[in-house]
């Protein structure tokens, strides 16, 4: 009888607005599908489905920038997503890394003969989670992001099936990933249990309806400290940050690109969402934990980065010396979170930081990849000698991300890190900007290292010249011009990347 | 005080030469980078193409340089990145005019006077890119008035220095390329975290808006006392590097030895500059009261840098590091004029910058082509040259006199005038600074005498007289050392306008008077005042 009265009410489903997910999904869904039941497709087929997949997301989310510039922000899904330009700009990220990943694995894969559809259907998984982890306005829907990005990341890590150090890499990460993952969902139920809710709309809701009468809110600091954790495994800032260069050296080098650009950009957007946007009200109690965070990152990240002899390694410490300066602009995002008005430039310098990073990072691993494969696996320093000699449009290309990396002006990772510091400084954040500038010269070493192996020591004897394939030929072609590019005009970036405080909740 | 923003559109060329300085160079680099590698020959005629024509547009800029104007002139403006309120901003005054002079001048003769010793000729092509590089970005250094344009040219420079020291430099170059990177950049990022303060800060204390434009900031800008020492000492760390002043100098005596002769050319005669030349326009011209209020500090250090780097100078057995360390010596002169905070001294200072790059830049030019003959620069293993080439011998004495401060080369006028003018207001560090002049001359002398006197033994007898090619080029430092030693008026007359102007700026804002020293030993104004005239009348 009763059963006959309830009507389930559905939410009504935005289909364009979530078509970025939608065509992630069902490219990845075809890939696995179709490529399952038909046989081996033609050389190539295989990325260039993938390609176009995370093409076809990335033009969609633009499309959509404009929707949302012109009608206003909103949530989608009965508020379980947030649709605004924070959330156009990092799936457009994800989806530009994603592509030159894909370009780089092509060739990785076929030279190996692991040639196959599974490879770009997870990273397409991957892509979709940390799409969703970016546009999550709910904490169980962040999530399931989360876990779909950290899930197939493990399978990635390990899917060099013929090298044990990738299956232990993959061992490693999910390991330590589990364990992280836990203590986040762990902090989702403590915030659960202080505001009476997951979504982030009614969070803030929960604290501007209700006055804390008797002072005790350490329900939602003990959540807020166990996502911290989580969050910071995530970023890989330390003192979380132990499992990043054992993973980044043992999983294959297209797969550690992946993990560095599109892993490290849906981490910090999940960071943003959750600190920035749901918890302003503890800004102030969470705002010190991320400035030990950052200060952490860059002082031990350049430090350790450059008594490293392994490229790869070098690179993983450089990552979380860029978490640091990631972490700046949280912290300098986080003091005025959550006001009305002008919120200064936390936010927009994260995610410009987070583009320009993305894209920098993929390049670099672009050519560790064919430098190592061209010396049997090997990363080392030394297999970088004399790179300038044997391939000059390389060394060049690794020059340039290198340099940018080092935060020289006209690359784009100049912009980046003026971006955070400027961001830091306008809010007299004085010490750590300054704390992250030495940092910057003390990683700058390290780059300094390898160019000097690549331009000044010469080449070994033995040493081949590098086959440079067209698909990873193009990434870094497209990665360094776009470097250059960002570098000495960035002021369509900073309008576009400056609409992002205008986030939905 | 007329405003620096009103005399800004003065002089122009209705031709956009302040950018043309920059991007002339820049394309001949990215001219050479395309250039096929086969043909080294090739890379060199673009380079010299691309540095001579810059060199020809600085001397007309010199030539069309309005002379009684103190603001700056040929100012190009365009926006660049609005959202930062950042704009391509470039001008020159009288502070900046012989710098850019300088450079216009010592690149060419660098690119075609000095060949790299590259035992592949396919090398050609970076050296000559990065050359052209730096050519730039010194340019853009000296020409900018934006905070972030300056910096962005600040850090550009390092680059092609660190390559050029380390692929064609000597023996430890690798070594001596990192610290030289390392301790320019540890500078740099506090000057970085200080400009960003700066605008923020002037922004909201008398600017108004956010924007990085040095003359905004500089005229409107109000900042509590104790604020504006933070951020001097922001950017006094870069520049003191840069410079360098005692105790920061130990990057030098590596880079400058183990540079290719071009590197330490260059490196000597005007990127030292950016240093001292910071500190006048960022420093005193952003500063005053902070600048003001830690002259002592920097005149001791000066101090200090003029006679240690003198003594350290003495024992020096490497022809090449005693040059080196009478930079140390040299610059120390040029800050101690710099916040005597006199016109005198200050215009000395200026003027002194030019002549050690002149003097200095000879000098290892002439040091390089010992070294090209006889592989080696200890100065034990040279004797008696002069016997056999006493051409070349003649060269190095005009050079090392002029580096002396003999009076009649244009040594002289920039340290007189410095330890004039610095006298007025700062007189026991005076007299310390002029036993720089006598060590000076001990050192140069004495190595001038083991190396060039005596009987040549076996090594030396095949010592080569100069030839033509390097006659030509030391012939127009031969020729501006002179020039300027007798005839020092076409300088001081564009370099006073713009200097008087900034120590008015700096009365004005910090509250003092240039004419009334309050140190050491005060000088009552009218007999100061006197004694400036006079001095004027001398030269």
């Amino acid at each position: 009888m009763l059963a006959q009265d309830i009507t389930v009410s559905t939410p009504e489903v935005e289909w364009f607005h979530l078509s970025p997910i939608i065509a992630l999904v069902g490219g990845a869904l075809f890939l696995l599908v179709v490529g399952a039941l038909t046989p081996r497709w033609p050389r190539g087929l295989y990325a260039f489905v993938a390609a176009a997949t995370v093409g076809t997301a990335g033009g969609l989310a633009m499309a959509l920038w404009d929707d949302v510039t012109d009608q206003g922000t909103g949530t989608l899904l009965a508020g379980a997503l947030a649709f605004d330009t924070f959330s156009q700009f990092l799936t457009i990220t994800i989806c530009a890394a994603t592509l030159l990943v894909v370009l780089v694995t092509d060739d990785e894969l076929r030279r190996t003969g692991r040639d196959g559809p599974e490879v770009y259907a997870l990273m397409i998984v991957a892509a979709t989670g940390g799409v969703v982890m970016a546009a999550a306005n709910d904490l169980i829907v962040l999530f399931l992001g989360l876990e779909t990005l950290s899930l197939a990341l493990y399978v990635l890590a390990a899917s060099d099936r013929d090298r044990t150090t990738s299956q232990e890499a993959g061992i490693k990460y999910f390991v330590l990933g589990g364990f992280a993952s836990a203590f986040f969902l762990y902090g989702i139920a403590l915030v659960y249990g202080g505001t009476g809710s997951t979504n982030i709309g009614d969070i803030i809701g929960s604290f501007q309806g209700s006055v804390l009468v008797d002072g005790n809110d350490s329900l939602v600091l003990a959540g807020i400290a166990l996502l911290v954790v989580g969050l910071g495994f995530k970023v890989a800032a330390v003192p979380f940050h132990v499992w990043t260069p054992d993973v980044y050296q043992g999983a294959p080098t297209n797969v550690t690109a992946f993990m560095a650009s599109v892993g490290k950009a849906a981490a910090f957007a999940a960071m943003l969402r959750v600190l920035v946007v749901a918890l302003p009200f503890h800004r102030d109690d969470w705002r010190p934990v991320i400035w030990v965070l950052a200060l952490l990152s860059l002082v031990i990240g350049s430090a350790l980065a450059i008594v490293q002899t392994d490229v790869k390694r070098m690179l993983a410490y450089s990552s979380i010396s860029h978490a640091g300066f990631i972490l700046v602009g949280v912290e300098a995002a986080g003091h005025r979170a959550g006001e009305v008005g002008d919120l200064g430039d936390g936010m927009p310098s994260v995610v410009t930081y987070l583009l320009l990073y993305a894209v920098l990072t993929v390049g670099s691993f672009a050519v560790v990849a064919l430098v190592g494969r061209n010396a049997g696996g090997d990363t080392s320093l030394d297999a970088f000698r004399g790179l300038a000699q044997r391939r000059p449009a390389l060394a060049l290309g690794l020059t340039v991300f290198l340099l940018a990396q080092a935060g020289v002006p006209f690359t784009s990772g100049f912009v980046a890190k003026w971006g955070v510091i400027q961001a830091a400084v306008e809010e007299e954040s004085y010490a750590i900007a300054i704390i992250a500038m030495v940092a910057a010269v003390i990683a700058a070493f390290l780059y300094l290292r390898i160019m000097v192996s690549t331009w000044l020591e010469p080449s070994a004897e033995a040493a081949e010249q590098e086959a440079v394939p067209l698909s990873t030929g193009l990434a870094v072609l497209s990665a360094a011009v776009f470097t250059l590019f960002v570098g000495i005009w960035p002021g369509w970036l900073l309008d576009a990347a400056d609409t992002v405080t205008q986030y939905a909740r | 005080m007329t405003s620096l923003l009103a005399a800004e559109t003065s002089a122009s060329l209705g031709f956009p030469i302040l950018s043309m300085l920059i991007i002339v160079p820049a394309v001949g680099a990215l001219i050479v980078a395309l250039l096929s590698r086969r043909r080294p020959e090739e890379m060199k005629l673009v380079a010299t193409i691309a540095s001579v024509a810059t060199g020809a547009m600085t001397v007309w800029l010199t030539v069309e340089f309005d002379v009684g104007d103190a603001g700056f002139q040929f100012v190009s403006q365009h926006p660049w990145i609005e959202r930062w309120g950042i704009g391509w901003h470039l001008g020159v005054d009288g502070i900046s005019l012989f710098l850019v002079l300088l450079t216009g001048i010592l690149f060419p003769l660098a690119i075609v006077g000095i060949d790299p010793h590259n035992d592949d000729p396919a090398r050609n092509k970076p050296y000559f890119a990065w050359l052209l590089i730096l050519e730039a970005g010194i340019m853009g250094s000296f020409v900018s008035l934006d905070l972030f344009l300056f910096f962005v040219f600040f850090e550009v420079v390092l680059v092609p220095m660190y390559f050029l020291i380390g692929g064609w430099g000597y023996e430890g170059r690798v070594h001596a390329a990192t610290k030289f990177f390392l301790y320019t950049m540890i500078g740099s990022a506090f000057m970085l975290v200080s400009i960003m303060a700066t605008v923020f800060i002037a922004s909201r204390n008398g600017v108004g808006s956010v924007t990085f434009d040095l003359v905004e900031i500089a005229e409107n800008a109000n900042f509590a006392a104790s604020t504006g020492r933070w951020l001097f000492f922001g950017f006094a760390v870069a520049f003191a590097v840069k410079v360098p002043v005692f105790p920061l100098h130990t990057w030098l005596p590596d880079a400058h030895t183990q540079a290719p002769t071009a590197g330490s050319v260059v490196l000597a005669g005007v990127m030292l500059k950016l240093g001292t030349y910071g500190l006048l326009r960022f420093g005193l011209y952003l500063f005053p009261e902070a600048a003001h209020w830690s002259r002592a500090l920097w005149l001791t250090l000066a101090v200090v840098g003029i006679t240690y780097g003198a003594i350290v100078a003495t024992m020096q057995k490497d022809l090449k590091r005693l040059v080196a360390y009478s930079s140390v010596a040299h610059l120390g002169f040029i800050v101690l004029g710099t916040f005597a905070f006199t016109g005198q001294a200050i215009t000395g200072s200026v003027m002194q910058m030019v002549n050690h790059g002149v003097s200095t830049g000879a000098l290892f030019l002439l040091v390089g082509m010992i070294y090209e003959r006889r592989h080696t620069r200890q100065i034990s293993e040279l004797k008696g040259i002069q016997s056999v080439a006493p051409i070349f011998a003649a060269a190095f004495m005009i050079v090392m006199l002029s580096s002396i401060g003999v009076p009649g080369l244009n040594g002289f006028v920039g340290e007189y005038l410095i330890l004039i003018g610095a006298f007025l207001s700062a007189r026991w560090w005076v007299v310390v600074a002029a036993t720089g002049v006598i060590l000076a001359a001990l050192y140069l002398l004495w190595a001038y005498q083991r190396v060039f006197h005596g009987e040549p033994d076996e090594e030396n007898r095949t010592f080569a007289e100069l030839k033509l090619r390097e006659a030509a080029v030391l012939l127009p430092f031969i020729g501006v050392i002179v020039f300027t030693g007798v005839y020092p008026k076409p300088m001081l007359e564009r370099i006073e306008p713009a200097v008087e102007q900034l120590v008015a700026h700096v009365e004005e804002k910090a509250g003092f008077t240039a004419a009334e020293p309050g140190s050491p030993d005060p000088i009552p104004a009218e007999h100061a005042d006197d004694e400036a005239d006079h001095e004027e009348g001398d030269d």
